[in-house]
């Protein structure tokens, strides 16, 4: 009999704001320690929390995006534990009463399209950071800790899916999807080795269609690969456990990215008891309907609304998940070049394709317009340079060099397709190789391969290989 | 001389007959005789309060004093922050601490001239009903120094009583501003709930806590809550809407005035004495036109144990903070968490630390519905029942507190004892309705008897024409053995 995973995944992202979510300071990272602060997000005595309008207006722009239900009340609720860097030792944070609950996001993983089910998503507050001194960089051994509090209260969104999600790659694939959701939005960098995007997940076993299991809780995965690697990994664990009859235990794993195994905490784990309660400090969360439908109506398109675009256009689906995925420079760039009257499929490949390995070769690159991108396809499609010689072309206007067709003049790459001026070349080849047109004339076709070839090699590969083939045809005839 | 109230020396200010670093002088002489006996200050700003008297002083001489206030000695309740002057909340864990920044109201009254005396005694974290609660002691109650001066704003209202202070600022949470305003004889106003900022008031239970004015006279409650009230932007509970005006009414009597005495806290409960002079003061306005009528507060009783649930769970999170890692006390122990255990369990005194534990309770999964949901329910029914009352009277009188001041020690032993003191004061919190305490007679000890108003929300404008009222037809005049007859 087999083991049904079932994955439910926690996700926690920084908001870009200017500023944090309940004081002025600035969110920014990489600045000297302890600079971005103040009484509020110090929790010195006295200070009180003001939330940030913008944070809650990107939350609820989250939540459209993950189709959710936008409560139009809403409350901060006090989570309480003692922690060296939270300042106040409570989080503020939601509890019963979220901003969004009950949405879905369509994701096309590697064996076909799914929907995963979002519990809910909800605003809190991040904590500082802790430096540990000493030995390992781990709690149990430092000898010192030091405490960053520029990352306490920055805007903390945390999106709650179901636990509809039944293999790894399909975790990952989700993942992906909800990055690009998040980068689309334009609401935070979403860098997961940054830890702007925290990724935790939920794992269970259970036999098909049987009761949930005992589900185990894996953190510190720090790239997609990591996720989909620990959660491999620990439903292997789980199921060996079952499988030799032992009882899989609810606990938090870490993951050891080096080592490859999911490990438990050291210390043992009581049950927590956060004591959520109503903030008296702050007043409910109201998104009226004038609010939430000025937020829908300012949406950009979303990856899946992207993608389904493309392939309208004639887009490949490989192609088209790639392009949706890519940086918005490069979405742009197809978009212009469309719109300039380019072919969107032929395009979509150059923009994932060529432009895209010149662009990771270097980032400095400055992107063709649009137009430009139209004109060089032009001269492809109207054969006025190879497609090979057009890749020449694309360097040289990347270079700066100038315009498609400027470029090719310049570097000598139009095609030959004067079939006046191609004839005396073919003329002159078929003059110098008496013997070849011999061995084709005796049936021996392969031989039109190399007559072609000393064709385009006579011209320094700019002949229209078409019209070549067409007149020596004409000529061995 | 003696300190004069804030319209007197207004007036003295403007006959030329005094000036600020003069009235200061006067504040501090005072000071100087009763403190030793008194204990009302943790700390007295000699310097900075010097500096502003002056600054006050040469304002006055130039024609542009900033308003009522300017070159008035305040004193402040030690929970209020007070940039570069050590901020204790009567507390060993904060010992030593020094805020990098002013409470709101304590801006407001810097801008508005006021010559900051000092930081004033309290009940520890503003818990408690007597100041005896204070790491640092007890504070005296100037009527008779045997007896506690009530809290938690006790160390306010006793350096006002005395004239160590002309006016103060206390914190009410549970009746602190009124209930010591009544001890001490002096006015207590508990402004409506988010008048008055708490940016800047180290939190005991953030839903109930109001900072307001203690004063001798009505009119200087009215002078120092103008200045102190208004939107904050740095308090997300600051009500946005205008401030109701003091004395809009000020002299309007209380002719068709319906005044509401509570049934349920004139009787049982209530001392005898306490309960007659109250209402001969009702007599007294009736005879002004006023319409006496008894209305009921059925839910007074389990207001009471409400807000022991209400006010611990909230001050079980709002001190959580003082863990001896950024501030304050720290008593060092082998691990993080065994340093904040240590540090909390030296830090905090009895009483706080009860209501942590009680608080932290009420909180916990499986006693959450039972306690804070069922407490939230009764807070729920309190506001109902005000508002039946207010369909029968405009506003309501009741004692302040049902006894007059008690000896110290009587009731530390006995909490629940002690937690009574509130119950007439506390379901104004719990509604977060306006309430001012004035002293109406004496007792036969010679105790002072105070008088409690409320009225609804933003109902100040007539609040204060009632108390002005009040304070007339009583005439009470009496000052404290240590205001007078000093050398
Ligand atoms: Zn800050």
């Amino acid at each position: 009999m087999t083991w049904e995973p079932v994955i439910g995944i926690e996700v926690h992202v920084e908001l870009l704001t200017s500023s944090k979510m309940f004081c002025g300071c600035r969110v920014s990272f990489g600045d000297p320690p302890n600079t971005n602060v103040c009484p509020t997000c110090l929790g010195l005595p006295g200070s009180l929390p003001v939330p940030n309008r913008r944070a809650i207006e990107w939350l609820v722009k989250i939540g459209l995006a993950l189709n959710c239900r936008i409560n139009e009340w809403s409350v901060f609720h006090r989570k309480n534990y003692f922690y060296a860097d939270l300042p106040k030792n409570y989080q503020i944070s939601q509890y019963d009463h979220p901003v969004c609950v009950d949405g879905w996001l369509d994701v096309s993983g590697p064996d076909g399209a799914f929907r995963v089910g979002i519990e809910r998503a909800h605003m809190e507050e991040d904590t500082g950071k802790s430096i540990h001194l000493g030995e390992g960089g781990r709690i149990h051994s430092a000898t010192q800790t030091l405490l960053d509090f520029n990352r306490a209260g920055v805007p903390l969104v945390e999106i709650v899916s179901k636990p509809d999600i039944g293999t790894p790659p399909r975790a990952r694939a989700f993942a992906q999807e909800l990055r690009e959701v998040i980068l689309t939005l334009g609401v935070s960098d979403a860098r997961l080795e940054e830890g702007s995007m925290r990724f935790d997940a939920n794992v269970s076993l259970r036999r098909p269609g049987g009761p949930l299991g005992t589900k185990v809780e894996v953190k510190n995965m720090n790239s997609f690969r990591s996720l989909e690697r620990a959660l491999g990994y620990e439903i292997d664990r789980q199921r060996k456990l079952l499988e030799a009859g032992r009882e899989v235990v609810q606990e938090t794993r870490h993951w050891d990215e080096e080592a490859g195994v999911t490990q438990g905490m050291r210390t043992k784990e009581v049950s927590s008891d956060y004591r959520y309660f109503p903030d008296p400090d702050l007043v409910p969360i109201v998104v009226d309907t004038a609010w939430r439908e000025r937020i829908a109506a300012e949406l950009p398109e979303l990856p899946a609304q992207r993608r389904a675009r493309y392939l309208d256009q004639g887009v490949d689906p490989q192609t088209a998940s790639v392009l949706s995925a890519s940086e918005p420079d490069l979405r742009n760039l197809y978009d212009q070049a469309v719109e300039a009257g380019a072919d969107p499929r032929t395009t979509a490949l150059w923009v994932t394709g060529e432009i895209t390995a010149a662009l990771r070769r270097d980032e400095q690159l400055r992107l063709p317009a649009g137009g430009e991108l139209a004109e060089l396809l032009t001269l492809i499609e109207q054969g006025t340079v190879s497609a090979s010689a057009a890749k020449e072309v694309l360097a040289g206007m990347l270079a700066g060099e100038g315009g498609a067709r400027e470029v090719a003049e310049r570097r000598n790459l139009i095609q030959i397709s004067d079939s006046d001026a191609l004839s005396e070349v073919v003329d002159t080849v078929l003059a110098e190789n008496p013997d070849a047109v011999e061995r084709y004339r005796a049936g021996e076709g392969k031989v039109l391969g190399f007559l072609v070839g000393q064709v385009m090699r006579a011209t320094g590969g700019r002949a229209d290989p078409r019209l070549v083939n067409r007149l020596l045809a004409e000529r061995l005839g | 001389m003696s300190t004069p109230t804030i319209a007197e020396a207004n007036r003295l200010f403007e006959e030329g007959l005094l000036d600020p670093v003069e009235l200061l002088s006067e504040v501090l002489h005072r000071a100087s005789l009763t403190e030793a006996e008194l204990h009302a200050y943790l700390t007295i700003d000699h310097e900075g309060a010097r500096r502003r008297a002056e600054a006050a002083a040469e304002r006055l001489a130039r024609g542009e004093r900033r308003g009522p206030l300017d070159g008035i000695p305040i004193a402040l309740k030690d929970n209020l922050c007070t940039k570069g002057v050590e901020t204790t909340c009567a507390s060993q864990i904060l010992a030593g601490w020094v805020p990098p920044y002013d409470a709101t109201a304590v801006a407001r009254l810097q801008e508005a001239g006021a010559v900051l005396v000092g930081k004033t005694n309290l009940d520890e974290f503003a818990m408690g009903s007597s100041t005896e609660n204070s790491a640092y002691g007890p504070t005296r109650n100037p009527w008779d120094t045997e007896r506690v001066p009530g809290g938690s704003s006790g160390g306010s209202a006793a350096a006002v009583a005395v004239g160590s202070a002309v006016a103060a600022l206390g914190s009410d949470t549970g009746g602190s501003i009124r209930q010591p305003a009544a001890l001490c004889g002096v006015v207590g106003f508990k402004p409506t709930y988010g008048l008055v900022s708490r940016y800047g008031l180290v939190a005991f239970a953030s839903s109930l806590d109001q900072i307001g004015p203690i004063t001798r006279t009505v009119a200087d409650a009215g002078m120092l809550f103008e200045v102190i009230a208004g939107h904050d932007p740095l308090d997300a509970t600051s009500y946005p809407g205008q401030v109701p005006r003091w004395d809009a009414e000020l002299d309007a009597g209380v002719g068709g005035v319906r005044i509401g005495l509570v049934r349920e806290l004139s009787g049982d409960g209530i001392d005898p004495e306490v309960a007659e002079v109250c209402r001969r003061v009702l007599d007294l306005l009736s005879d002004q036109g006023a319409q006496v009528v008894e209305v009921s507060l059925p839910t007074v009783e389990v207001a009471l144990s409400a807000y022991y649930l209400v006010a611990p769970a909230e001050c079980s999170a709002n001190l959580a903070r003082f863990d001896g890692i950024r501030y304050g006390l720290r008593v060092p122990g082998d691990t993080v968490s065994e340093t904040m255990g240590r540090t909390r369990a030296e830090g905090f005194g009895p009483e706080v630390t009860r209501r942590i534990l009680l608080g932290t309770y009420a909180l916990s999964a499986g006693y959450y519905d039972a306690f804070y949901l069922q407490a939230q329910r009764v807070r729920a029914l309190v506001v109902q029942d005000f508002a039946e009352a207010y369909q029968k009277a405009d506003v309501l009188v009741s004692p302040t507190s049902p006894t007059t001041a008690f000896p110290l020690g009587a009731k530390v032993a006995d909490p629940l004892a002690m937690y009574m003191s509130d119950v007439c004061t506390i379901p104004s919190n719990l509604a977060g309705h306006p309430a001012i305490s004035l002293p109406v007679g004496l007792d036969s000890a010679g105790l002072p008897i105070g008088l409690q108003i409320m009225a609804p929300a933003l109902g100040e404008t007539l609040l204060f024409r009632v108390a002005a009222e009040v304070e007339r037809v009583a005439g009470f005049d009496a000052r404290p053995r240590l205001a007078e007859g000093m050398p």
